[in-house]
């Protein structure tokens, strides 16, 4: 019912959703048949390539999509962030499938009707045209749907690299924890998945040879011009103004938030058009994409910059960092604005009733009962150089098995419902409150200053200097306090990031 | 005229450097020649010769008094029926359609492919209203061979190649299509290049019967001529024949 109230509220951004999921599908399923289908005939024409082609395209397959996505994010001119990485990750995908039903389907026809068709005089062309394309159609058309819907499960990954798609909807239900919000997205592509496996099953059946000539030429005109319509429609739906600015956000709530705010004050103080591609897939990703331009500014924390981003050693003095990380952010084309007002610090999380109960108040204290229990972070903080080894070095951290790898957003789930005992969160999460949580006090100080600051692009601002100007007024105006009841609203009464935006900046005016 | 001749033919490939050797041979026009050997003995190899599927390691072969390296593959292989063991109909394409294919290559209209279409089921004593738009897989035994044949002759070349075409039939169907062969043979007068392993068949339908061994041409000569040979390969599958064999040489 839930998910029913949420499709009816967010009717319009829905279909903006889907229609860029169909495009996204579409797109790189047509791109992938034009290059797999002569791929495919190429390999079968040469049976030493055909078998190590058949193969790597198995093992291809195999990649994870985000690991995918992850290979192609610095890789030039297809790499990065948005629709066009996307597409070349889908086409990838796509390609193999087709490439290898393609192969299979020429080189399954029995040798006996192609030596016919070369005994009777046919030229390799008219063989191909006449005897094994023909014959190779149902097999090219199964991989054909194998690839449209392994299309659709892919494209919503693409949601984290900025691509759109109602993958959006998942991740941001994630980061949410509000199953509602995932099966909003979930549910469209998986009917989405349904629908073209379904119409590609009547277009193979169709496309049989058993059907007369003019049954299949029906077939063949109603594909294209379905095919044509929903390039164009999704294209149409799923364009975007040519000079907007694109502001981007990392993959959690706190996140979500803050590029709202930014895209609103943007779009309140200078009328400009704002493109969102929130809810990136992490750190690195952001940085990339506003490196390449693929998004002109996003909120970033200064500790996390200085440390997972310029890789210098971590430091304890908030101006310090924050200089530092200006002067760096300034060599690469970027320029640091004035921070937000506030800290998001790494939490040490325990549950409150822990806390309590052994009279917990820093992670000294802790450290004495680490080795009985269990811990779940997040991969950033596991990887991090200002992250989970430091801190286990200077607390002397040790724990009943080594740490679970979890996501962010659902350790803090894990931690209130007893399946680890202690995370690493943000200051500012909202959930800290809801779920009872006590943060333990950085009693040597290890973590350094996270203040958060929007970062943008260098020639963005020279362009627009109304949006340094806009941005500049958000100086100082979040506290911790505004930003852990923002970060509230959403984890807990499941409002929406965008309302939570508006009505921040509404009272702020 | 000769129909096919080949002079002094060597062939090899890497495994084997003789799978012909010096083999010669000459098929007149309107000729019937049936090649009877042991599987392995190069027949099919024979054959692909002459619609230059392969070509000679050396000597010449030559299709209508010109050589098959001077001929252009695809009008040749046009200008030469060829049905081979397994037939290799089309499945995906109707009893009419597979006749039509050559013929349409050739951008006949349709009315005159449809017209042959109907004269060569017709020929092949298929009625053409019943099968025409059947599907290979629906046909039996013999009348996909029946296709087969039909097809070869669909824009009427002057040359026939039939490899086993009869091999896989049962002894009935195998006699019934045999005779069925003379018959149009008599009307077609095409020059045959037709490989068995079964003498029965090959005196049969053969105004010439040779017999191939290990890549050579042993023997050649008329049917008759055949039983007063005494070399022991040749013996061999005079007495392995399916008798009673008419001898009967009409058609030529």
């Amino acid at each position: 019912m839930s998910v029913l109230r949420f499709w009816i509220e967010h009717r319009q951004e829905l279909a903006t959703l889907f229609a860029q999921h169909v495009f996204l599908v579409a797109v790189s399923t047509t791109i992938a048949v034009l290059i797999g289908v002569p791929l495919g005939i190429f390999a079968s024409r040469r049976p030493r390539l055909a078998a190590p082609f058949v193969a790597i395209a198995n093992i291809a397959q195999t990649v994870p999509s985000l690991a995918m996505f992850g290979f192609l994010l610095p890789v030039p001119l297809i790499g990065g962030v948005g629709a066009r990485a996307a597409l070349a990750v889908l086409i990838l995908y796509g390609l193999l499938p087709i490439v290898r039903s393609t192969i299979v389907g020429i080189t399954g026809i029995d040798r006996s009707i192609k030596e016919a068709g070369v005994g009777m005089g046919m030229t390799p062309r008219e063989l191909l045209r006449q005897i094994e394309l023909p014959l190779a159609l149902p097999s090219i058309v199964a991989g054909i749907r194998v690839a449209a819907v392994v299309g659709v499960g892919s494209a919503t990954i693409a949601a984290a690299i900025g691509a759109g798609g109602l993958g959006q909807y998942i991740y941001r239900g994630l980061s949410m924890v509000d199953s509602s919000v995932i099966l909003a997205g979930a549910i469209p592509a998986a009917l989405l998945a349904l629908g073209v496996d379904g119409g590609l099953l009547w277009l193979e059946r169709r496309l049989s040879p058993r059907r007369g000539r003019k049954s299949r030429r029906a077939a063949e005109a109603v594909a294209l011009s379905l095919i044509g319509l929903l390039l164009a429609g999704s294209a149409v739906l799923s364009a975007r103004a040519s000079s907007s600015i694109v502001v981007g956000s990392k993959n959690f709530t706190e996140q979500l938030i803050l590029g709202e705010i930014v895209a609103q004050t943007i779009e309140r103080e200078t009328g400009l058009k704002v493109e969102r591609r929130l809810n990136l897939g992490g750190t690195l990703i952001c940085d990339r994409a506003l490196l390449s331009g693929d998004i002109d500014v996003y909120v970033e924390y200064t500790g996390t910059a200085l440390t997972a981003i310029f890789h210098q050693q971590p430091s304890n003095d908030p101006r310090a960092v924050t200089e530092k990380v200006r002067e760096l952010y300034a060599g690469t084309g970027r320029t640091l604005l004035a921070p937000l007002g506030y800290d998001n610090t790494f939490a040490i999380l325990v549950r409150g009733a822990d806390a309590r109960a052994r009279g917990l108040r820093t992670i000294d204290d802790a450290a004495k009962v680490t080795p009985e229990w269990k811990a779940g972070f997040g991969y950033e903080f596991l990887e991090r150089p200002d992250g989970y080894k430091g801190l286990a070095k200077t607390y002397g951290l040790t724990f009943r098995a080594p740490p679970q790898v979890m996501d962010l957003t659902l350790s803090y789930r894990a931690l209130a419902s007893g399946q680890v005992d202690l995370i690493a969160g943000d200051a500012t999460a909202g959930l800290i409150k809801a779920l009872d949580l006590f943060q333990l006090a950085d009693n040597r100080r290890y973590f350094p200053p996270y203040d958060a600051v929007p970062v943008a692009h260098a020639s963005t601002l020279l362009r627009y200097p109304q949006v340094r100007r806009a941005l500049e007024r958000l100086a100082g105006r979040i506290t911790a306090a505004d930003m852990r009841e923002m970060n509230n609203a959403a984890d807990t009464r499941r409002e929406n990031p965008a309302d939570i935006a508006r009505s921040f900046l509404d009272r702020r005016q | 005229m000769s129909g096919i001749e080949f002079r002094g033919v060597c062939f090899g490939r890497n495994g084997r450097p003789r799978i012909l050797d010096d083999f010669s041979l000459a098929v007149g026009a309107g000729e019937v020649v049936a090649l009877v050997g042991a599987s392995g003995a190069g027949k099919t190899t024979v054959l692909k010769l002459v619609n230059r599927l392969l070509l000679p390691g050396a000597g010449d072969v030559r299709v209508q008094d010109k050589d098959t390296r001077e001929w252009d593959p695809i009008r040749l292989r046009r200008s030469v029926g060829y049905v081979i063991q397994e037939i290799g109909l089309f499945p995906h394409l109707t009893v009419a359609d597979n006749i039509a294919v050559v013929p349409r290559l050739e951008r006949w209209s349709d009315d005159r492919v449809t017209a042959r279409v109907r004269e060569l089921l017709a020929l092949m004593d298929l009625d053409p209203d019943t099968y025409a738009n059947r599907w290979p897989d629906e046909l039996s035994g013999g009348q996909r061979q029946r296709v087969g044949v039909a097809r070869a002759l669909a824009i009427d070349p002057p040359v026939l190649l039939l490899d086993e075409p009869f091999g896989a039939l049962d002894p009935v169907t195998r006699r019934q299509l045999q005779s069925e062969f003379r018959r149009i043979q008599a009307r077609l007068r095409k020059s045959v290049l037709l490989v068995t392993h079964d003498m029965g068949e090959a005196m049969m339908l053969g105004d010439r019967v040779g017999v191939m061994d290990d890549g050579r041409l042993i023997w050649c000569g008329p049917p008759r001529a055949i039983a007063e040979c005494d070399d022991p390969r040749v013996r061999r599958f005079v007495d392995a024949a399916t008798p009673p064999m008419p001898t009967g040489t009409e058609s030529a």
